[in-house]
């Protein structure tokens, strides 16, 4: 028998006998109708020891490619950004990743204040009032978003968002609007920006504009202009926004954003094949009774000694059941707490010179890509950390797996979520690509071209 | 030693000029930034971030570590959360970087052992479920039961079936009624009898053509298994309504029973607490769900599948290329190191292994229950399956000990406390969930603690925890005049 149970044969008499069961079997009949009860075993495979189970693990991770073993250049909405070692050995203390809700404050000061701490830093990351201490993903923290949005903007029903906003993150407002009485309305992202068609669709109906900035495609959105004209039709304007960039770029509070959400996984979180992931949300100050998710807030205890709790429960599933403002339970506090010492790391320093690093890295990469001849620059304007590459050829499978075959990772394609641009491929340049990695992926992409 | 200094906030330790990371120097032909950025999207101020070295930043979050009680270094008998021990192999192994350094958007061929191992999750989830269809995608408990019950409005909207009400009986957890409402059900409760099970009268009365869906939790929060299991799902499959499943206390039944073979339709699994994924001190989660057939091709995509040797992400488009998938509730794949945590999990134990995690978990809280029940009322009888509630109610009386005196009190012996006022039709509830991974000893020391504490004085339990760093914060006014971030002086 493999595994972690405790009780020796010897345990196990002494506890039946003082249950007064002559077994477990007894215990769970006089609970569980037979009927119900499996007569055979579950059919999975008898246990492994921990070296079998390692030498397992380690044959499946062998056959996988990754950032670790390929040059990533992949985003989209995910970064290969780098991770100082202190996240790593910090975040791996039992006493953080084995801990769980702080619902006793006493022996959870350091788990609350962490998210004390995170939760001011995501307002000084985006220049709103207030944070939450973490939801599940971008993803679903936009659609949260959307959803205070409607609850705020009672009756209004249209949302407005735009096909440069990650297309992942549409799909998910989608899939919650279906069950409830609203609609979103997708403008089409110009070659020369959105703002323009966003702000015509804005109206006395629509309860909340959604914006990307930079947006899917690596541009900059005219945030200011969109909340403007949102404004004065009384909607509230959500931004999702990119954590690294408002090291260099105006934060979301900056620019008149009611709301901002962002994927937390730049901020000191492994790829992880998509999660989990950290989904960040910050508010202004009256909205806060409208925020899902746990939020830590300060306070005294009985000597008068400072400390922090769980506040403002009563927005909550397990106080308001059916009228909470989200049925959302748990939180990623580990992601949270990752991104609190990569940030506290960072500092405004690193912070900044990451955000350059990753514009200065990505204009190299646009020049050099330039220069093969299959190769077109789709958006010619100011990029952040991605860009749109077109394969003149129209054989973007092709052109990646001759990368591949070199060691990178060149890019992600984007037919299946944009079918006018099935020739096109998203190319990130995060701080860790060296120069010497970009001019490879220039060389290895233009020498496919002289394989055709 | 615990080092009492350390609670000045990172804010507070701030000094200009300090830093931790520095980047390798920048040598590129291109312009300098301020000309790749347009001038009116600069920040125009530098950012309010702490400034700190890098000795200070370890320091400060270890010593904050030590302010926690976890499963590594306590006894956790939260009720309903299953704190069992996380296996260390499993960090290791789900941290190999051919598993966390995995872009979400790679080519499925070059993930092959990634997606194998998803695949093979899939099919160990319904084997133990007894339901075929699996989705990796939500990504916690709450959000699986979101995405079952979108998947079961989908489905009553292709059958042109209107319906509009949601049971969840009154011993739920308050994600189901709030899962329900998101997705614009009307909630209805079902109370329970005094024996703590399913009152099916009231069910009875309450089920008609608009019942979409009963959500159920078996074993309930009381921790029993409620014996009329099979009536209860006929009889909502005699009205049209499916069966929900909140999978929170499957930790009782792997390989005893399975929600398909007592009639759920639909249920969630939480890997991270039967399948020993850390908490994380609040979180990852994970929320698998598992559906029959008939509902399967409603669920998110994108599934792992598997054609001859090789896996990939099926879109499940049916033969006439329309998709009925209720579509992502999500971005990316799914919570997949909390997944795979689970995959390690499953292997370690295997089939009859999973078997005996359950009858130890079950005879852990049977073993507890009959120690605690000579201490406090134990009003739902002799017998539980993995978890109990106590009631205080009693000795509230007696001697003007509440369930939050109790559970502050017992901080001071060296335990994480029970969950309090909760499940809410017990007064006074204390709801322990031992767990298969705690020895007899702890279990003894734990009712020992118990038992002194009812017997001490009560103005020393009432200002209790004495030994923790700080005691009874003021909840009241942090949530009246709430300060949920840090502001210089």
């Amino acid at each position: 028998m493999t595994g972690y149970l405790f009780h020796t044969d010897q345990d196990r008499r002494e506890m039946l006998e003082a249950i007064g069961a002559a077994s477990v079997q007894e215990i769970i009949d006089a609970q569980v109708p037979a009927d119900v009860q499996m007569k055979v075993p579950l059919a999975i495979a008898d246990g492994l020891d921990e070296m079998s189970l390692e030498s397992l693990m380690r044959s499946l991770a062998a056959k996988n490619a990754s950032a670790a073993s390929h040059t990533c250049f992949l985003g989209g909405g995910a970064y290969d950004h780098f991770i100082p070692a202190a996240v790593d050995e910090i975040a791996s203390r039992g006493e953080f990743y084995t801990s769980y809700t702080p619902y006793q404050a006493e022996v959870s000061q350091g788990n609350l204040q962490v998210m004390f701490e995170y939760e001011t830093l995501v307002t000084q990351l985006t220049g709103l009032a207030v944070s939450n201490a973490s939801l599940y993903d971008g993803g679903s923290a936009t659609v949260e978003a959307v959803l205070m949005s409607l609850a705020a903007a009672k009756g209004r029903t249209k949302v407005v968002t735009t096909t440069a906003l990650h297309p992942q993150y549409r799909q998910t407002i989608d899939t919650y609007l279906e069950s409830i009485d609203a609609d979103a309305v997708v403008i089409e992202a110009s070659s020369d920006g959105t703002s323009e068609s966003m702000i015509a669709a804005i109206d006395s109906e629509t309860a909340c504009v959604v914006v990307q900035h930079p947006n899917f495609f690596g541009r900059y959105e005219d945030v200011q202009r969109i909340a403007d004209a949102a404004h004065q039709a009384g909607a509230i304007v959500v931004q999702v926004f990119d954590p690294v960039s408002v090291g260099l770029i105006k934060r979301p509070g900056d620019l008149g954003v009611d709301i901002a959400v962002a994927e937390g996984q730049s901020l000191g979180n492994h790829l992880c094949y998509g999660g989990p992931y950290l989904g960040m949300m910050a508010c202004r100050e009256d909205l806060i009774r409208r925020m899902p998710g746990r939020i830590a807030g300060q306070t005294t205890d009985r000597r008068g000694k400072r400390c922090w709790v769980l506040t403002l429960q009563t927005r909550e599933q397990h106080i308001r059941r059916d009228k909470a403002t989200s049925n959302i339970c748990s939180n990623q506090t580990l992601l949270a707490l990752r991104a609190t010492i990569h940030l506290s790391l960072l500092g405004p320093h690193g912070l900044r010179e990451t955000a350059e690093h990753c514009v200065a890295k990505t204009e190299y990469a646009r020049q050099q890509l330039s220069r093969c001849q299959r190769l077109e620059i789709v958006h010619t304007g100011p990029v952040f950390k991605e860009f749109v590459v077109r394969d003149r050829d129209g054989d973007v499978s092709e052109l990646m797996q001759t990368a591949f075959n070199q060691g990178i990772l060149a890019g992600v394609p984007l037919a299946s979520w944009y079918p006018e641009m099935s020739d096109c491929f998203l190319v990130a340049v995060t701080e860790k690509r060296s120069r010497a990695e970009i001019d490879r992926l220039a060389e290895v992409l233009s020498s496919s071209l002289a394989a055709v | 030693m615990r080092n009492t200094q350390a609670t000045q906030l990172i804010f507070e330790m701030s000094r200009s000029g300090r830093r931790a990371t520095v980047l390798p120097p920048l040598d590129l032909p291109v312009p300098a930034v301020d000309q790749l950025v347009p001038k009116d999207h600069q920040a125009e101020a530098p950012l309010p971030l702490p400034e700190l070295a890098e000795g200070d930043v370890v320091r400060h979050f270890v010593n904050l570590s030590t302010l926690n009680m976890s499963v590594d270094t306590h006894f956790y008998p939260l009720g309903s959360c299953t704190m069992k021990y996380n296996p260390k192999r499993n960090e290791r192994l789900c941290s190999l970087p051919g598993f966390s350094a995995v872009h979400p958007l790679q080519d499925p061929a070059t993930i092959q052992g990634l997606l194998q191992a998803l695949y093979e999750l899939q099919g160990m989830l319904a084997e133990i479920s007894g339901l075929p269809g699996v989705s990796l995608q939500p990504a916690a408990g709450a959000h699986g039961e979101l995405t079952a019950l979108m998947v079961a409005a989908a489905y009553f909207r292709d059958r042109g079936e209107n319906r509009t009400v949601v049971l969840t009986a009154d011993s739920a957890h308050g994600t189901n009624p709030a899962s329900a409402a998101m997705v614009g059900y009307e909630t209805r409760t079902v109370k329970s009898r005094s024996n703590g099970l399913v009152d099916v009268g009231d069910l009875k009365s309450k089920l008609d053509g608009s019942v979409a869906v009963f959500m159920l939790t078996n074993p309930n929060t009381l921790g029993l298994f409620d014996s009329q299991i099979r009536e209860i799902t006929s009889l909502v499959h005699e009205h049209g309504g499916l069966i929900y499943l909140d999978g929170a206390n499957m930790n009782a039944i792997l390989g005893i029973t399975r929600p398909g073979d007592f009639g759920a339709d639909l249920m969630h699994y939480n890997p991270h607490k039967t399948f020993s994924g850390p908490h994380g001190g609040g979180g990852p989660g994970a929320g698998p769900i598992c559906v029959r057939d008939f509902l399967a091709k409603y669920l998110p995509q994108p599934i792992v599948m598997k054609n001859g040797d090789t896996y990939y992400l099926g879109t499940g488009e049916n033969e006439s290329g329309t998709n009925d998938s209720i579509g992502r509730v999500r971005s990316f794949f799914g919570n997949v190191g909390v997944l795979l945590r689970a995959y390690c999990y499953i292997r370690t134990y295997g089939g009859p292994g999973l078997r005996r995690v359950s009858e130890d978990a079950v005879l852990g809280a049977n073993y507890l229950l009959s120690r605690v029940k000579h201490i406090l009322d134990v009003p739902h009888g002799d017998r539980c399956m993995h978890e109990f509630v106590a009631s205080a109610s009693k000795i509230k009386k007696a001697r003007g000990l509440s369930a939050m005196d109790l559970a502050k009190r017992i901080l001071d012996y060296g335990f994480h406390a029970p969950t309090v006022y909760f499940p809410l039709v017990v007064d006074e509830a204390v709801m322990v969930e031992p767990t298969e991974t705690e020895s007899k000893e702890t279990l003894d020391a734990f009712a020992a603690a118990l038992f002194r504490i009812t017997d001490e004085a009560p103005e020393l339990v009432h200002e209790a925890p004495h030994s923790t760093k700080i005691s009874r914060p003021d909840d009241v006014t942090a949530s009246r005049r709430p300060i949920v971030r840090w502001t210089p002086e």
